[in-house]
């Protein structure tokens, strides 16, 4: 084995890190302050690369493409609110009601192809895997840092206002938020749209990063973003208790994630058993809270018994 | 003002669980009345001030707070008339955010919640006064997060919130049920001082039939879903434990099924 091929390839899996990143927050946001396990995001992690990149090709702007790209995956966790609150539907078929339907919808977008390429010689593209490797502005995982920033910036302050305060409240206790006041169906709403619209700003630098965008490439996006938020937990949850820190742990929760796919190809994995391997960690992971319970349950019946 | 009228809620309707829960229920209260709620299992005391809070829809009557009818709003449209304290220490408050960021969720109900900070420093000072009246030395810990208060504590919290903006109702669901006795008995109090202080019209549910006629001005008692006995003024003063139980016979036709109230 090639320990220098491992060392090229780290500068890639960074990038990819950071921009999986930025969608692993959107995942946060459901799934740690609301307390949804929202689907939503396997479809809107493409839609965002395929709006942006067909309106590019039609020769928009790339920033009004990007603002597009994230009102189109706004109106995704639009949809799926109005499925969970409107329709009584349970949350996590809410969301794959609509992912399912974005399936269709991304392949509209497309023009009924399932890939579409965009060039970065030709398009203005905001980030692209060519300067990876490069020391210049250019170079995507800066780009990626700076996108992350004020991404965390943004929320740190949203989320301190009386608006993004009363979101936190629905996540963390829903009757006590309606007799508080506040519309805990709205909450959930708002929460699902900013979400996605964090998830389908990753989708768009994904598809810059890598020069196309794929109606298959948010297949999984969920099980990333669970791992990014659970490694975050398991490194610093001790250590980042401020809701910033807590965002960036989850930033370097994919990056680690990315990292750790690397090595595990470098071994000489099989790519297509990726996502086998991504859905296993993941599920240990998520267990490892239940099993500590019960060990701690069992242990305490014991040291009942023998103090006695 | 609270008017409660011809009040009807049966849950699991045309099922064999059916349970007529509000069996045409009317109650006035008048403005400054602390009126404690007492009856047997299942009797609907509960219930009663579930329907007022809207928690679900009514299936008939109407329900008018200070001339407004409120019996068609959805829960969080009631929240500005109402102030709530439940049994569950865990439910009237979050326990994965702080103490002040609590207090300050529950300062902004009935406003609208825009991009403004969700505390001020202001604020924080006005919590820290506040908390220091609950005796507990919350004022102390305001950063703290809520999960980490025992169920008095969180339960002296809660009461705080729910007259952090003076409801026109405050409605009290055996907010003491779960506590210790010394801790109940303190948090009792506690409610009686902020009720008598903001002459708060309060519906106090308890399973002490001691609690029910130490405090307040007025008596009520239910079963099946009705009011059966109303007492209130000089004869509410003069009652004893053992009348109460006669009246309740005498009116019901059954012994008094509460479990818990009979062991307190």
């Amino acid at each position: 084995m090639n320990l220098s091929a491992l060392l090229n390839a780290m500068p890639g899996a960074v990038a990819q890190g950071l921009i999986w990143g930025i969608m692993a927050i959107g995942v946060y946001i459901t799934y740690k302050v609301l307390d949804l396990a929202d689907l939503t995001v396997d479809g809107s992690m493409a839609t965002g690369g395929a709006v942006c990149v067909m309106l590019m090709l039609n020769g928009v702007n790339v920033w009004i493409a990007l603002l597009c790209a994230v009102a189109a995956g706004m109106l995704a966790g639009l949809l799926t609110g109005v499925f969970h609150t409107a329709m009584g539907i349970p949350p996590i078929l809410a969301g794959i009601l609509t992912q399912l339907s974005l399936y269709s919808i991304n392949l509209a977008i497309m023009e009924f192809k399932a890939n579409q390429g965009i060039n970065v010689t030709k398009y203005a593209l905001i980030v692209s895997q060519r300067n990876v490797r490069t020391v210049s502005w250019n170079n995507p995982i800066l780009i990626a840092l700076v996108f992350l920033a004020a991404l965390i910036g943004v929320l740190y302050w949203f989320f301190g206002t009386e608006l993004g305060s009363s979101l936190r409240a629905t996540g963390a206790n829903e009757a006590m938020s309606r007799a508080q006041g506040i519309n805990t169906n709205k909450a959930k709403i708002l929460g699902l749209m900013i979400s996605n619209g964090i998830v389908t700003l990753s989708s768009v630098l994904l598809s810059h990063y890598q020069g196309f965008v794929d109606v298959n490439m948010g297949r999984g996006a969920i099980v990333i973003g669970l791992a990014a938020v659970i490694i975050s937990e398991v490194i610093f949850g001790k250590l980042f208790r401020n809701f910033a820190l807590k965002l960036t742990g989850v930033a370097i929760g994919a990056v680690i994630y990315y990292i750790v796919i690397q090595v595990v190809l470098w071994l000489g994995m099989n790519t297509n058993l990726l996502k086998l391997l991504s859905a296993l960690v993941v599920a240990i992971f998520l267990g490892i809270p239940y099993w500590k319970a019960h060990l701690t349950a069992r242990s305490a019946r014991k040291g009942g018994r023998n103090n006695a | 003002m609270l008017d409660l009228i011809d009040v009807r809620k049966t849950f699991n309707a045309k099922t064999v669980n059916e349970k007529v829960a509000l069996d045409g229920l009317s109650l006035h209260l008048n403005d400054g009345d602390f009126v404690t709620v007492i009856g047997g299992n299942g009797a609907g005391k509960s219930t009663m001030l579930n329907a007022i809070a809207g928690v679900w829809p009514i299936d008939q009557g109407s329900i008018m707070i200070d001339k407004t009818d409120v019996s068609r709003l959805p829960e969080h449209r009631r929240a500005p008339l109402l102030g709530r304290v439940f049994q569950d220490p865990m439910t009237g408050t979050a326990a994965t955010m702080q103490i002040e960021e609590n207090l300050a969720l529950a300062a902004r109900r009935g406003e609208r919640r825009t991009l403004k900070p969700g505390i001020t420093r202001a604020e924080r000072n006005q919590y820290r006064e506040q908390l220091a009246t609950l005796g507990l030395g919350l004022e102390n810990r305001m950063t703290a997060k809520v999960g980490l208060l025992s169920g008095g504590q969180r339960q002296a919290l809660t009461l705080l919130m729910a007259t952090l903006k003076k409801p026109k109702l405050l409605l009290l669901d055996e907010h003491t049920a779960a506590l210790d006795p010394r801790t109940a008995e303190k948090v009792l109090q506690l409610s009686e001082k902020i009720v008598t202080e903001n002459r708060l019209m309060t519906l106090m549910v308890t399973h002490n039939m001691r609690d029910a006629i130490r405090y307040g001005n007025r008596l009520i008692m239910m079963n099946d879903g009705k009011i059966i006995l109303d007492i209130s003024g000089e004869q509410k003063k003069n009652l004893t434990v053992e009348n109460l139980m006669t009246a309740f016979f005498k009116a019901s036709g059954e012994e008094f099924a509460n479990d818990r109230a009979l062991l307190s």
